[in-house]
């Protein structure tokens, strides 16, 4: 099928694409890779009268180092979070989720705002986001404000984003900067790990359940911070409040997996096509563990 | 006023190295210009929402799905499609030969597609191992082959080990 009418502007800057949301707003739909939307008009499901299009704002496109971390233009292209080194040492959990999104031919179009936005349970960025305490960014013609990601995802492709507001761009704090209780004064660095594990039918499938984590570990080997999300059981990413316990502790496979188990009950699980709620916990809770377990290790090893 | 979606935008598109223009309404899809405009039919579509990658195409030399892009949102890049494989004297492209003399199509309808993802990977993974190749061609769907003879195909270019071919039932029966 074709999608319905629609008028098409393609505005050459971000206030200019502001303007065009503020004149539309619930008229308008934003497109920036087009690998959700254009499946969705394509089938008749999403009837915008106004796209606008995002691609000829260069400045979207930007990704930069910024004090150990990273800042992502909402336009940055999903293939550059596998591609670009920069991701690899700012934000390596990225990186290492990056190949498992959709497919090399999504990807390459696919944009990282877009699939905030988009917001879909079952993805893998709004979930890295979460562990990785982004900040989003946002602006409308009324002006800009900054959303953690933990706040930005409120529910089945529903995000804080109103109508006439457009993500610009994604903040990431560098490895260390992550908060949570500060390190004592005088010890060594924390170190700091990821940790990714997810169940998809086939490769680039939508994950029937995800983990990602980030764990922060002191000199001594004490969790200093550890932020585990689950995510495609329920409605939107899950931040587990039981990993937030192992703060503090030296934490070993046990004990890992009694937080997987405690965060599987935690969780909504839905029932569908493709997995039981049943069979969703029993792989969340090993997910959880898995990812645990890599981000601790990888900590160790840092 | 004027109807919704009515008003034309004019596009200048370099398709496999030749210049091309078209006038083209916001909801034509670029497969539906390359098609039907400029008469490149090579370029199929399959699922007309992305899952198939039947449609898949080289958008400034990255794989892009046709029918996931707006005629008009190419303007002004460089589009390669399966017709720009040949070279000069009509001769195919390796892989275009290895596909043929390994048996990798059947049908023949993904193939257009599964070829521009393979260029598009080869010239970035030019060795890549079988699990790679599979990988690559995560995003694009044949219902006839298998998938077996492709991946020998990919190895056979990209230089990699292959599997000696089965041997035909009389001479594996004198062996």
């Amino acid at each position: 099928m074709r999608p319905a009418p629609f008028d098409y502007v393609a505005p050459r800057t971000v206030d200019e694409a502001l303007d065009l949301l503020a004149r539309h707003g619930d008229e308008a739909k934003v497109l920036a890779g087009g690998q959700s939307l254009v499946p969705m008009m394509n089938m008749r499901l999403v009837r915008p009268a106004v796209v606008v299009d995002l691609n000829r704002v260069a400045t979207l496109g930007a990704l930069r180092e910024d004090a150990g971390g990273l800042r992502l233009g909402a336009l940055v292209r999903q293939h550059a979070l596998e591609r670009d080194g920069r991701v690899a040492r700012a934000a390596p959990l990225l990186a290492e989720a990056a190949p498992l999104i959709g497919h090399l031919g999504t990807r390459a179009r696919g944009t990282v705002g877009g699939s905030l936005v988009h917001a879909d349970p079952a993805a893998e960025l709004p979930a890295c986001m979460i562990a990785l305490d982004a900040v989003f960014h946002l602006q409308s013609a009324r002006g800009a404000r900054a959303c953690r990601a933990g706040d930005f995802f409120r529910g089945l492709l529903t995000t804080a984003l109103e109508p006439d507001e457009l993500l610009v761009e994604i903040e990431l704090p560098g490895p260390s900067a992550s908060p949570g209780p500060a390190a004592p004064p005088g010890s060594a660095a924390r170190r700091t790990g990821h940790g990714f594990a997810e169940v998809a039918r086939r490769h680039g499938d939508f994950a029937l359940v995800g983990a990602c984590a980030v764990v922060a570990l002191d000199a001594g080997g004490v969790c200093r911070q550890a932020r585990l999300v689950m995510f495609g059981a329920g409605d939107r990413p899950h931040l587990a409040r039981a990993a937030a316990a192992l703060v503090g502790e030296r934490p070993g496979a046990a004990r890992l997996a009694e937080v997987g188990r405690a965060e599987a009950g935690e969780i909504e699980a839905r029932d569908d096509l493709h997995a039981s709620a049943r069979y969703r916990r029993h792989v969340a809770a090993g997910l959880a563990a898995r990812a645990l377990g890599q981000a601790v290790a990888r900590a160790e090893a840092a | 006023m004027t109807t919704r979606g009515a008003v034309a935008h004019d596009i200048a598109v370099t398709v496999n190295g030749v210049a091309r223009r078209a006038r083209v309404i916001p909801r034509m899809l670029l497969a539906d210009v390359l098609r039907e405009e400029w008469g490149l039919t090579g370029t199929h579509l399959g699922c007309e929402h992305g899952a198939c990658g039947a449609c898949t195409v080289l958008v400034d030399g990255e794989p892009a799905r046709a029918c996931l892009m707006f005629a008009v949102q190419a303007d002004g890049s460089r589009v390669e499609t399966v017709e720009g494989l040949v070279d000069g004297d009509g001769g195919l492209h390796p892989l275009q030969e290895a596909f043929r003399s390994r048996h990798a199509l059947q049908c023949g309808f993904c193939t257009p597609g599964i070829l521009m993802t393979l260029v598009a990977y080869l010239r970035v993974h030019p060795a890549p191992s079988e699990a790679e190749i599979r990988e690559a061609l995560s995003g694009n769907l044949c219902r006839c082959t298998g998938y077996q003879h492709i991946v020998q195909a990919v190895l056979e270019v990209a230089g990699g080990p292959l599997t000696p071919p089965s041997p035909r039932r009389g001479e594996g029966e004198r062996a």
